[in-house]
């Protein structure tokens, strides 16, 4: 491992062992926080027992649907609007503003149209996704080199075979930036919605837990969503930086 | 025509085609789950003449307005000391980046135990959401600066302060701003999410009101003055970013 990688061990470390001071030692009382090491024990006990489980389950697959539709839709969007100029240009504004207006607004809006079930809460992940696999997809294919399409033209591929052989690879890392931030949208979109209003899934019962006062669930279940977003995170961005150093682009 | 005025044209057709949009929908849904663009706007002049509306903006308002003071002074403070301190800057850029990812929203009940139900805890969020972008752009725009103008600042003797006001800031102006640019957007989004979830007050708590009353007026009415209030000032702050970028 790295001399920076431990130096970052070292901060989150002495972070942890601040706050456990300071919970053991009553400068944070028990009703604000629990000490650390409480909260890990909590976490484990409930994993094991399973009564979250359910909710897990229902907060992943919202997650991995919406996921699943902003991909496909932001793919293929992309890949049209790259064709057409004129409404690429239109919509230029729109995608350039698009994460500066809170989506979540939109929310409130959703649940009196669609009711409280599950659909209002995949529609703001995918709503918070798309875009950025739009966006990310268009740049990928603006950064193809021409000399390979032309190669491709000159070989007589088909526009399948150009596809899979000539621009996929090449827009490659651009379209793994766009799957990255999908990924971390999606699961933001369908934790907070549920955190907002909902009838199940991990945000919900941490809002449940809030509002019950009880930390010994509250403060497990931010653990798990912490550990789990970074984790994700983590692997998605190794494997970008991994494809940009392939390209020498880093 | 100039750039500058395609992107007006632009801008104008996307709008025209979203209220479109809007009313074919309204058309096709109906009145139950539905106000048309036109009840829309007629409620929302008469939202406005109300006196208790208008507190209930002012409240985001403030809120918002004390996150984003904060945000941009402890950002600009993180990220120019990340910035000089290179050992720093490489420790912690990383983990500043991954909590990007997480569902800060998670985080808002321990801000609510901590700061309590009210003003504190809301901006507090708001910062949680903003400074983060600002930091990173400012620690990215003080390691890409020139170093012959680093070395120009050495030859000068200047002291670190005068370095910062003199040479460093002045050269990452462009990308500065458009830390600043998108950190006011997230501090948007953050104070109005504070705001949705335990709040008695402002447009993100009458926004969760509306729920309750089923009012599908008031929602479109609130969703629509943060939509326009949110995309005014990004699109105004995108055009200084694009001028101070195409300067430098």
């Amino acid at each position: 491992m790295s001399r920076l990688a431990w130096y970052r061990i070292l901060v989150v470390g002495a972070a942890v062992a601040l706050l456990e001071v300071l919970c053991l030692t009553g400068v944070i009382d028990k009703i604000t926080m629990q000490a650390p090491h409480l909260i890990v024990r909590d976490l484990y006990r409930m994993l094991v027992s399973g009564r979250m489980n359910a909710a897990i389950a229902k907060t992943l697959s919202n997650t991995a649907l919406a996921l699943v539709l902003a991909l496909g839709v932001g793919v293929i969007a992309g890949a049209l609007l790259h064709r057409v100029r004129a409404l690429r240009d239109t919509l230029d504004p729109l995608f350039a503003t698009y994460y500066a207006v809170p989506v979540f607004a939109f929310y409130p809006f959703f649940i009196v149209v669609f009711g409280l079930g599950d659909l209002p809460q995949v529609l703001i992940a995918f709503m918070l996704g798309v875009v950025a696999v739009i966006v990310n997809t268009l740049n990928g294919l603006d950064r193809v080199p021409q000399v390979l399409l032309k190669t491709a033209r000159i070989m007589q591929m088909s526009p399948v075979d150009t596809a899979l052989r000539m621009t996929l690879p090449s827009a490659g890392p651009y379209l793994v930036t766009g799957v990255k931030l999908a990924v971390a949208y999606s699961f933001i979109g369908v934790i907070g919605s549920e955190f907002i209003m909902s009838r199940g899934g991990i945000g919900y019962e941490i809002s449940f837990a809030y509002a019950n006062f009880d930390n010994a669930t509250m403060y497990p279940l931010i653990l798990l969503i912490l550990l789990a977003s970074v984790a994700i995170n983590g692997v998605l961005s190794r494997y970008e930086q991994r494809l940009l150093a392939r390209r020498g682009m880093r | 025509m100039s750039l500058w005025h395609r992107g007006w044209v632009h801008t104008l057709v996307l709008v025209a085609a979203l209220v479109l949009i809007w009313q074919a929908l309204y058309w096709w849904i109906g009145d139950v789950a539905l106000a048309s663009p036109a009840a829309t706007l007629a409620y929302t002049a008469k939202l406005f003449a109300t006196e208790s509306f208008d507190a209930q903006v002012i409240e985001t308002l403030r809120a918002f307005a004390i996150a984003y003071a904060l945000s941009v002074v402890i950002g600009l403070a993180v990220g120019f000391w990340l910035g000089f301190d290179r050992l720093s800057g490489d420790t912690l850029e990383p983990m500043i980046v991954s909590l990007y990812a997480i569902p800060k929203l998670t985080l808002y009940p321990i801000l609510l135990l901590a700061f309590g139900l009210g003003l504190s805890a809301k901006v507090a969020f708001g910062v949680l959401h903003g400074v983060i972008p600002i930091i990173l752009f400012t620690l990215s725009a003080v390691h890409n600066t020139k170093p012959i103008l680093i070395k120009t600042g050495r030859v000068l003797n200047l002291s670190r302060w005068q370095m910062v006001r003199w040479i460093l800031f002045p050269a990452a102006v462009p990308e500065i701003f458009t830390g600043l640019r998108v950190g006011f957007a997230l501090t948007l989004i953050g104070s109005l999410l504070a705001e949705m979830f335990a709040s008695q007050r402002g447009l993100g708590y009458m926004l969760m009101n509306g729920i309750g009353l089923h009012n599908v007026e008031l929602i479109m009415a609130v969703t629509l003055v943060i939509v326009v209030f949110a995309f005014a000032v990004s699109s105004l702050l995108l055009y200084v970013d694009q001028r101070l970028h195409r300067r430098a």
